[in-house]
């Protein structure tokens, strides 16, 4: 039985902008699923409706197998929302929005307790228990939300932009301990702006454009699909003539920097052997751009049809540019 | 899940949470929400009913000063239970902390009567809180404690419902304060709090007869001192029917998601 299964789901605002324009979606139990799709390509609708803040037009979602118009309290107790704007009460301490949201959930209070301090110790919130909401930073407020949507045990966890503004050490945190959540069972559905994040911690992923779902598929066979991959290199020594590597594009970004372009046909190893018989030595090299990021643009901008084929985020679209800033 | 499956202890659990959280809010802070209904009335007691009472005589057959212990205390009520509501639903709605409940498993019913049982309590606070006043400036005993309570606590859940629907509706913080000044003063002086309706020429009794403010108040008189300007039964009919209203209106509100999805 799927985790999610969403069928000719529509969404046409007052006005009659239509933000969703019947999806078609699954989500396996047990998945960690990332939701991609530029400003405004529908995603925060999406997930509203799952989590039964916005009114769908038309369609039907069904969690672990439940209608949500038929059963929706029990639908919503399957779910767990980590919003993408904090939605707290500022004056209250942390522990207390964590043990009122068990309580809405219909969790006894001693119950609730004991699952607050857990959720709370588990991600650093403990010792800040009796601070005020409006005390905390925006990387702890982060982690907050993450405790208040676990506090119910949901089976299905869905986050919305959950590292948005938080410095890489908190990430990092937060991606470990989500890796861990799906593997004791609990299916995640994440959208980022971070295409990075989705890279390394999702199994599958769709993208969502103009209110369609672009694309469904695993991120492996997405991966794939890449010809080229482009690398930065950092010098020892200073570049006087642009060498000829065969297999290879380079250019010369300046004195010390080498830009390669290679395709999949060859090897890091290759290159390295090549480089060496010119007498060129590298000190350190990386990605030129995320992978990821750069399939999803060229997949926006084909769905937009602007004929846009450049790797560089700064020729994308406005659309696919905002979606990596 | 443990428990979460009991469909009605779930919902007592969820009820209870709301309730007891918008206790903690107004409590919390008492100064703002309990004191200046206090002082008011004081007031009311010490300079229209001492300093000016004492030459008024007798209304409606009582001391001016008894006369006026009932709908001071039932504007303090009234007041309370809305702005209680009014001010915690927008504020959750304006930092948009409403979407913890609306997320969750508590059915419609449930964050109502939460929200309302909250309002209500606050405005049951404040007339407790204004009946001890009035009794050191006068004696108060009660006529009949079954129609005191039950007027008393069917006036809060009324307008602990309105402040809820002005919540529903409010887009600002302005708009939950124009109905309290625009409509609801205007209908607490009017609502024979003051002045007995006899006092008034034929056709403004007929007018006075259309607020709903003075069959409460003439009931709550009629609770605590055995006289009223109009028969209880008729007034006990308006506030059921007027809770009804309201209550059907404001579950109408929520499930349509007004105000609060998009």
């Amino acid at each position: 039985m799927p985790a999610l299964d969403v069928q000719q789901l529509t969404k046409t605002y007052k006005g009659g902008f239509q933000a969703l324009k019947g999806i078609d979606l699954t989500v396996e139990e047990g998945d960690f699923f990332a939701l991609l799709g530029p400003n405004g390509a529908g995603k925060s609708t999406f997930i509203g409706i799952l989590a039964s803040l916005v009114n769908k037009t038309g369609g039907i979602v069904r969690v672990f197998g439940e209608d949500q118009d038929r059963t929706p309290e029990l639908v919503k107790s399957f779910i767990g929302l980590v919003p993408q704007e904090f939605n707290f009460n500022l004056f209250l301490p942390v522990v207390e929005v964590v043990v009122n949201q068990a309580g809405y959930y219909g969790i006894p209070r001693r119950e609730a307790k004991v699952r607050a301090e857990r959720y709370l110790k588990q991600l650093d919130l403990w010792d800040r228990r009796d601070t005020e909401m409006r005390k905390l930073s925006g990387g702890l407020k982060r982690r907050l939300m993450i405790a208040r949507a676990l506090v119910h045990e949901p089976r299905l966890l869905i986050l919305d932009e959950p590292t948005a503004g938080v410095d890489i050490e908190i990430r990092r945190s937060m991606w470990t301990f989500l890796r861990e959540l799906n593997a004791g069972g609990t299916t995640i559905i994440l959208t980022t702006h971070y295409l990075e994040e989705a890279e390394s911690l999702c199994r599958n992923i769709a993208i969502i454009n103009h209110g369609e779902i672009a694309e469904r598929t695993s991120v492996a066979s997405l991966l794939n699909r890449l010809n080229t991959e482009t690398f930065v290199l950092n010098l020892k020594g200073r570049l006087s003539e642009l060498p000829q590597l065969g297999g290879f594009v380079l250019q010369n970004l300046d004195d010390c920097t080498l830009e390669v372009e290679m395709s999949r046909e060859h090897t890091v190893n290759g290159l390295f052997e090549a480089l060496s018989r010119n007498g060129i030595e590298v000190i350190s090299l990386r990605n030129k751009q995320n992978r990821l990021e750069r399939l999803f643009l060229e997949m926006v901008d084909r769905r937009a049809g602007a004929g846009w084929s450049s790797s560089d985020p700064a020729d994308a679209p406005d659309a696919a540019r905002e979606v990596i800033a | 899940m443990s428990r979460q499956g009991v469909g009605w202890y779930r919902h007592w659990i969820s009820f209870q949470t709301i309730f007891v959280k918008e206790i903690l809010r107004f409590t919390r802070i008492w100064v703002q929400t309990i004191l200046p209904s206090v002082i008011t009335t004081t007031l009311y007691f010490v300079i229209f009913g001492r300093l000016i009472g004492d030459r008024i005589g007798t209304m409606g057959g009582l001391d001016y000063l008894d006369f006026i212990v009932p709908g001071l205390v039932l504007m303090g009520v009234i007041t309370n239970a809305y702005s209680n509501v009014v001010s915690s639903f927008y504020s959750s709605k304006f930092s948009r902390y409403i979407e913890e409940l609306l997320v969750s498993p508590a059915p419609n019913w449930v964050i109502l009567a939460g929200y309302v049982a909250g309002g209500a309590a606050r405005g049951l606070v404040v007339g407790l809180a204004v009946m001890l006043v009035a009794m050191i400036f006068t004696e108060i005993r009660i006529h009949s404690v079954a129609v005191t309570l039950l007027v008393i606590t069917m006036t809060a859940v009324l307008f602990a419902l309105g402040g809820f629907i002005n919540a529903i509706y409010a887009n600002s913080f302005d708009d939950i304060s124009i109905v309290p000044t625009f409509v609801l003063t205007p209908l607490t002086y009017l609502g024979g709090v003051f002045y007995s309706i006899e006092l008034l020429p034929g056709f403004w009794q007929g007018v006075s007869l259309a607020n709903p403010v003075l069959y409460m108040v003439n009931a709550f008189r009629y609770g605590l001192q055995g006289v009223s300007d109009i028969p209880v039964g008729i007034a006990f009919g308006i506030i059921a029917i007027f809770i009804l209203v309201l209550g059907v209106f404001s579950l109408h509100l929520l499930r349509r998601g007004v105000g609060i999805k998009t």
